[in-house]
């Protein structure tokens, strides 16, 4: 069943930045905005499966570091002309703390 | 907030392309209503030509469906021309009475076709060639008729010519001036180009004047009559002798008009609230006709209606590219010559081949091309530019290709490669892929392709041969930026030099500062431009910038070189490519606690660690006790050495120290792009020094140094900067030559390409022959140097980039 799993602060994010959590359905990238947003995403390019959480962040995307596609951290979608998904988790921030949530 | 209403009179090329540039920049700031005097969503005009020669239907010209407008909420009147503007009460009325009010107007009518004031103009079967219409018009006539003329030997009317030529008519070209396409051609040209035609099977009548066009009894043109009483037959009658900017509903409104809608740089009319663009207008005297220059407007006037206001229109250079499948003709500039101009010309009558530059005080100026046209976009990009060309002036007419330019010697022009020929060997894109790219999806800049394509997009290698397969295939649509008003990237309207004088002049200290200053039109910009601007804040103020990592490209972050699996490598630094058995013993320590799956030595003479996950990159690097080697960086890489007179019998010079003393001097920099030393001890040159960004050649008396090579993507041989007696020397020239490149070449340009843009006599008056400017620059980079740290020592280390989160 799915929880809120309790895995950072805000302050452990660089704005602008990202971590990758490990869990047990492989590596998630934690995204943090210059707005203090935080979203996640499965840590996998849809094109050759490149490390998202690498990348450099601006507005509400991500620029993967292998080849450079554009994917936006709310759905995981590849910026067009470009076309692919990276799996999105649900997150949630309260008082600076960063919940996913995540099958156990 | 209510929105803005922004009304579009007329659905063409420049208007519609106006919508697309203002709805990137704003989205959301108006509700746009478009009136289009067509029943046809906008279409590319430009490819009527084709569609006339039935090489493509008109499903295949079609730019923006019904379904964009939808997508993008633009309330869209088709088959319905506006009659009357209210400017007063700011409304639109539409022949059928439909009527739209708006806050901004935008009128886009473009032009119509000049028909001959002769007696007979009236009759069915006299048309012009400026929409589907007359195509259509012209298609349904080539398959009932016989006899077709054309008045007008321009590039409309040759294509319409040899349109209804292969629908199978008999065609005459009726032209009035002694050759055709005189505002395009020299008389040799043209000719070649007759030539050609007629093999064809088009008939030419030139410097004929016609007198009136005669009708049999149904009131349809049979004949056409010339004023020296000769008559022949003309079952269909096509006028293509110029285009007249369609100004009716402006000067009905008392807009100001004057050939043209009258516009000042933002594209304003003289009424505020109303801009045009297009062929309607009328920019500083001059009305365009051709594509390009229209997207130059487009993209001027959505700036403004975003209220934006920081871009002007400044008029155009335009080019010329006659869509006549088999024959290849370009011309740009003023062709034509001056008094004050030179020309070089090549003319080969036999081989089919015509090729004048014209030149004025070492710039190009003009070109015609006829049968090889393969250079076209590349002089067309130098008249653009308004570069010198004194250096390469004695071989300019042999083409780029001949410059070692394009990476691609001796391809076969672009035109000519088959559709399967592989262009981008990165990432692996074919010519009929890209051709195929560009028609069905209606691109027109490089940027397009690339987006779409990934042609070129990778190591850039291939922009030559793609930007000539996109000016091959669009014919005059294709404009090729100016390198000299490229801005950095889409976040910003500035240039690379305008930012980096921004940043000295006004002491910007930080990204979001210089963003703010520069108005940049993205909250905290892109993969693109954050990196230049952290190096260039960091070049102007080394000791007063904080360095932003995450504006870092992850290799420069994590102090490694990510590889495609995740891992990382690692390359200590051993300077002069010296080591010993104690660094090599740690160095098979690490590999083996590590478990590091493969060992290698680089192109660099350095040892390379491959799979080192990132989170086991700190304690690797305490335990080889070494410092980074930047082998991931826009940094000093190495310096490449060969043995030197310490034990080489050839050896003349000490190689090996001198290239020791130059890894210790500039490591630690960050430059635009990486950047390779090379020294050899004797002209044998066994290190490679002329193809390093900076080799050194021990001689007998002294040291050589050359400068730009380039052995990548752009091999590229070094050219000679100075010969230098002492090491001291070799130290100062080539600290001074780093720090021009550092401050003057724009991010990820290697030296070969800033070399190439500057000049190297440039380089020479600044580091050779003036000691103030070279000293100066010499202290300006152990400035910069001074107390940078090794990065994989323990305390310049940010732990947080490397440890991962658990749940």
């Amino acid at each position: 069943m799915n929880n809120w799993k309790h895995v950072a602060t805000l302050e452990e994010i660089p704005p602008l930045g990202s971590r990758v959590v490990q869990s047990a359905q492989g590596d998630i990238a934690l995204f943090r905005t210059a707005e203090n947003e935080v979203f996640a995403l499965l840590d996998k390019c849809p094109h050759k499966g490149g490390h998202l959480s690498q990348g450099i962040v601006f507005g509400k995307k991500v620029a993967c570091p292998m080849h450079n596609w554009h994917i936006n951290l709310a759905d995981g979608n590849a910026v067009a002309p470009d076309a692919g998904c990276a799996r999105a988790y649900p997150v949630k921030l309260e008082r600076g703390q960063v919940y996913l949530l995540i099958a156990e | 907030m209510q929105k803005m209403k922004l009304v579009m009179v007329g659905n063409g090329m420049a208007g519609v392309r106006t919508l697309e540039e203002l709805l990137k920049l704003e989205p959301d700031l108006y509700d746009i209503t478009v009136f289009g005097s067509e029943p046809y969503p906008n279409y590319n005009r430009i490819m009527l030509s084709p569609v006339l020669a039935g090489e493509q239907g008109i499903e295949d010209i079609i730019l923006n469906d019904l379904d964009w407008y939808r997508e993008n909420l633009i309330t869209l009147h088709l088959n319905k021309k506006v009659v009357r503007i209210d400017r007063k009460n700011k409304v639109v009325y539409a022949e059928d009475g439909t009527e739209a009010e708006y806050d901004r107007l935008l009128l886009a009518t473009g032009s119509n076709p000049f028909m001959l004031p002769v007696p007979g103009k009236e009759l069915a079967g006299v048309i012009g060639y400026r929409d589907i219409q007359d195509t259509n018009a012209m298609i349904d006539a080539a398959a009932k008729y016989r006899h077709a003329v054309v008045i007008g030997g321009g590039l409309l009317g040759l294509e319409a010519a040899n349109g209804l030529a292969l629908r199978g008519m008999d065609v005459t070209v009726v032209h009035i001036m002694p050759w055709l396409m005189e505002r395009q051609l020299d008389q040799s040209s043209a000719r070649m180009l007759q030539r050609s035609l007629e093999a064809k099977g088009l008939k030419f009548l030139l410097q004929k004047n016609t007198q009136e066009l005669v009708g049999d009894a149904a009131g349809r043109v049979k004949a056409i009559r010339f004023k020296d009483g000769t008559e022949m037959p003309a079952d269909l009658l096509v006028m293509a002798v110029g285009i007249r900017p369609n100004t009716a509903l402006a000067e009905s409104a008392g807009i100001h008009c004057n050939k043209g809608i009258v516009v000042n740089d933002t594209m304003q009319t003289y009424d505020p609230s109303i801009y045009a663009v297009g062929e309607c207008v009328s920019h500083r005297g001059t009305a365009y006709g051709l594509v390009a220059p229209l997207f130059d407007m487009a993209k001027v006037c959505a700036n403004h209606l975003a209220r934006m206001g920081i871009a002007r229109y400044q008029g155009s250079v335009t080019s010329t590219k006659l869509k006549v499948t088999g024959i290849d003709l370009f011309s740009a500039g003023n062709f034509a010559g001056t008094e004050e101009t030179d020309e070089i010309l090549m003319h080969d009558a036999a081989g089919g081949v015509y090729k004048k530059l014209v030149l004025k005080e070492d710039k190009l100026v003009g070109a015609v091309m006829y049968g090889d046209t393969k250079d076209g976009s590349w002089y067309f990009q130098m008249i653009r530019d308004g570069k010198n060309v004194a250096d390469i002036r004695d071989h300019l007419m042999f083409g780029q290709s001949h410059l070692g330019n394009s990476g691609h010697q001796g391809q076969s022009s672009a035109a000519a490669m088959p559709d399967s020929m592989e262009v981008c060997g990165c990432n692996g894109v074919c010519k009929g892929t890209i051709v195929k790219s560009i028609k069905e999806k209606g691109l027109f800049t490089l940027e397009d392709v690339r987006k779409h394509t990934k042609a070129s997009a990778s190591c850039g290698s291939c922009t030559g041969l793609v930007e000539q397969i996109l000016a091959s295939t669009l014919g005059g649509a294709y404009a090729p930026q100016a390198a000299a008003v490229k801005p950095m990237c889409g976040c910003t309207e500035h240039t690379h030099e305008e930012v980096r004088r921004a940043i000295r002049m006004e002491k910007l200290l930080s990204i979001p500062q210089a963003m703010q200053f520069l108005n940049w039109s993205t909250p905290n910009g892109c993969a693109t431009c954050r990196p230049a601007l952290n190096y260039y804040l960091l070049c102007a103020w080394p000791h007063e910038v904080q360095d932003d990592p995450q504006s870092r490209f992850i290799n420069e972050r994590a102090h490694g070189n990510i590889q495609k699996d995740g891992t990382f490598s690692v390359v200590p630094r051993m300077h002069g490519g010296i080591t010993t058995p104690a660094q090599l013993r740690r160095i098979a320590d690490v590999a083996e606690k590590y478990k590091v799956p493969t060992v290698k030595v680089t192109g660099g003479q350095r040892i390379d660690l491959f799979g080192i996950k990132k989170e086991d990159l700190p304690s690797v690097w305490a335990d080889l006790g070494m410092s980074s080697g930047y082998a991931y960086g826009k940094a000093l890489r190495t310096v490449k050495t060969c043995v030197g007179s310490e034990w080489c019998r050839f050896g003349v010079q000490d190689s090996t120290q001198m290239g020791i003393d130059l890894e210790y001097a500039l490591d630690r920099m960050w430059t635009p792009h990486k950047f390779k030393l090379a020294v050899s001890g004797c002209p044998r040159n066994c290190a490679e020094a002329a193809i390093k960004d900076v080799g050194i050649i021990g001689v007998e008396s002294g040291w050589e140094i050359y400068v730009a090579g380039n052995g990548g993507i752009k091999t590229e041989v070094a050219q000679f900067l100075v010969k230098v007696k002492t090491r001291e020397e070799v130290l100062e020239y080539t600290l001074a030559f780093t720090q021009l490149y550092r401050e003057e070449a724009r991010y990820l340009d290697r030296t070969v390409h800033y070399v190439e843009r500057v000049g190297i006599d440039y380089i020479k008056q600044q580091v050779v022959d003036d000691a103030d400017k070279r000293k100066a620059l010499h202290q300006r980079l152990l400035y910069a140097l001074q107390g940078a740290g090794n990065p994989w020592a323990k305390e310049n280390i940010n732990a947080r980039e490397f440890a991962p989160l658990t749940i």
